[in-house]
């Protein structure tokens, strides 16, 4: 759900107003605010305790990082080592590869996503027949809609050496292509597969700016005589230009985000070498292998860095074009 | 006004339309193989013969899928947890939009819960520390750990805070004038005000939880729990097809293994496979193109809206 995050407007005057003239006025006492509102309150409360519960909680379990974790013992019976399991992962042959591989990929995913999903707006927003435009909306962000298993399941056999894909490569006279089975190409056949996935819904947005474009000033340059080119270049790029910026400052905050769904259906060890990410990583290690503490270590470590990326990206953003989140 | 077409224009309209079409098309080839692969006989598709349209129709692949005792199973959680969760979203999102929409009310503490709501969204303990908490919290094996750790969706929150904000105030202000408490307000004008985007957050619940397969095999050691697209990621993608259903365990189990064998050698993996992934896809396939336009209006109901 991150990557959709809603683009809301700046609450203008949400801050600003009312303080600047007025005297500070006096808050009410919370007593009294309490026996106006309490049932504001109550309506926040549920929310508070599922925050509480999953999300507050788990936070303790960040300790197992620190200690010898031993489940029948617990964290009480564990002997805290302190960072022993994060310099143990980073003496480790295949940190490195862990983190070129998550950072590759998933700048690579930005990247892509990003360019093909505006170039994709750019050219829809050419076309004037309405019900095309709609279809053609509608088929391309359905994949957006399919969850990674269903895409995946396909996926493992259109892309086999004997699959749909390589029949029509070859019936075209090239030559088969491993995309799954050869480390070397992995990374791009995950960065291709996201893109073809993503790249309608991504396009919804830009589109949407586009709309919002005023068409009077296509009609005055046309009688000033500018064509399509000079249209497109001098009134749709800076009309959309705040919407790249800001898309691409918040795409900032997902630089570790790989696609852990996507990599962990479509890895093998075959491909780990290239495929392995944080995440993968985590959850083979960490979890199915056991190694509590050290998935732990790791996982912190991801979830670090993983925060300042985000508040970068929306620092950016509130920069760039004045985004605020609420 | 009939405007003067130049033929590059026109050439250009033309590339675009072919473009895109092909474009569109892309999108859609792989559901249709994947339809025909379902739909196909064993002899055609183990000669590789299935493009876009079946080849020796038949049924036998969905057949031998429903043979399968964990796939009805997993239908009827897929679905309760569909309704289950949309209703605990619905609703949670509802009540604590309202208080945090209300920015001329003065609420002590509301903007620190702001905050670490925010907070929330950015970070987390990590998988681990997460599975070691939900399992103190009796949470493995238990249908609560599909829909209550997702039920306070912060985008969907943040989506109705939006919508809330832009509704007149007037309305809300002279009914509470009138007595009105703020619940009554919330039920009666707010919410019947606010369908559409009540619907778009529905839509998008609905596809996360029909969707969502990572938790059920993580919190579920049980395989009578599992949802359909975990079943389908230990059956498909780990090809576990003859998976020993909890080495005979109770009703499933039991007959289970050795009849499931049996009928799998009858057919092909790709039709299996197909068959079961078509499950899933199928609903999504068919309701998609009708409420295509609630999720475009979800995702830019924010940012056009002042």
């Amino acid at each position: 759900m991150a990557e959709t995050a809603t683009i809301a407007p700046a609450p203008v005057g949400a801050q600003a107003g009312g303080r600047a003239h007025i005297p500070p006025e006096r808050k009410p006492p919370f007593r009294a605010v309490w026996q106006k509102h309490w049932r504001m309150y109550v309506m926040m409360m549920p929310a508070i305790i599922l925050l509480l519960l999953f999300n507050a909680y788990p936070i303790w379990g960040i300790a197992i990082a620190f200690v010898d974790y031993n489940p029948f013992q617990g964290l009480a019976g564990s002997e805290f080592v302190g960072l022993e399991h994060f310099k143990r992962f980073f003496a480790a042959p295949n940190a490195f590869n862990l983190f070129r591989n998550t950072l590759f990929i998933a700048i690579g995913k930005i990247i892509a996503g990003q360019v093909v999903a505006l170039v994709f707006a750019l050219i829809l927003n050419q076309v004037r027949v309405r019900l095309f435009q709609r279809a053609v909306q509608t088929a391309t962000t359905l994949p957006h809609f399919l969850s990674w298993i269903i895409i995946g399941g396909i996926m493992v056999q259109a892309l086999a050496t004997t699959g749909i894909v390589n029949k029509g490569l070859m019936a075209l006279g090239f030559p088969a292509v491993r995309f799954l089975g050869d480390a070397a190409l992995f990374p791009w056949t995950m960065i291709g597969l996201e893109t073809w996935k993503e790249f309608g819904w991504g396009a919804v947005l830009y589109l949407a700016a586009l709309t919002a474009i005023n068409p009077e000033l296509y009609e005055a340059a046309a009688v000033d005589g500018a064509g399509r080119w000079k249209r497109e270049w001098h009134i749709t790029l800076p009309g959309i230009a705040p919407m790249i910026i800001l898309l691409s400052a918040l795409s900032l905050g997902g630089i570790l985000n790989a696609g852990f769904e996507q990599i962990l259906i479509l890895i093998n060890p075959v491909t780990y070498r290239t495929g392995d990410v944080l995440d993968t990583f985590v959850y083979r290690e960490g979890l199915l292998a056991a190694k509590f503490s050290l998935g732990t270590a790791v996982g912190l470590f991801r979830s670090v860095i993983g925060l300042g990326m985000i508040l970068f990206s929306w620092w950016l953003a509130d920069r760039l074009a004045n985004y605020r989140i609420f | 006004m009939i405007q003067e077409r130049h033929l590059g224009d026109v050439i250009a309209d033309a590339i675009i339309y072919v473009v895109l079409a092909l474009l569109a098309i892309t999108c859609l080839l792989p559901f249709l193989n994947l339809l025909a692969t379902s739909l196909s006989s064993l002899s055609a598709i183990e000669a590789g013969k299935v493009g876009l349209w079946p080849v020796g129709f038949q049924l036998d692949n969905y057949g031998y899928s429903l043979a399968d005792p964990l796939l009805l199973n997993s239908l009827r959680i897929s679905i309760l947890r569909v309704a289950a969760g949309v209703l605990l979203t619905l609703m949670i999102t509802a009540i604590t939009a309202y208080p945090l929409s209300q920015d001329h009310i003065h609420l002590p503490g509301r903007d620190f819960f702001k905050g670490i709501m925010l907070f929330f969204s950015m970070f987390s303990g990590g998988l681990v520390p997460t599975f070691m908490a939900y399992k103190s919290l009796g949470l493995l094996d238990n249908f609560a750990v599909l829909v209550a750790p997702t039920a306070f969706s912060i985008f969907s929150t943040i989506i109705l805070i939006n919508f809330f904000r832009g509704l007149p105030r007037e309305m809300s202000e002279s009914a509470l004038l009138d007595g009105a408490s703020e619940f009554e307000v919330l039920r009666w004008i707010y919410l019947p005000l606010s369908k559409p985007a009540l619907a778009t957050l529905s839509l998008f619940s609905a596809v996360h939880h029909w969707n969502s397969w990572f938790d059920g095999i993580v919190y579920m050691r049980t395989s009578e729990n599992w949802p359909l697209q975990s079943l389908i990621y230990v059956r498909v993608i780990t090809r576990q097809l003859q998976w020993d259903s909890a080495a005979g365990r109770g009703a499933t189990g039991g007959s289970g293994s050795a009849e499931l064998m049996r009928l799998f050698e009858d057919a092909t993996p790709e039709g299996l496979a197909a068959a079961m992934i078509a499950f899933a896809a199928i609903p999504i396939i068919l309701v998609y193109p009708f409420v295509q336009r609630y999720f475009v209006t979800g995702l830019t109901l924010g940012s056009i809206k002042e």
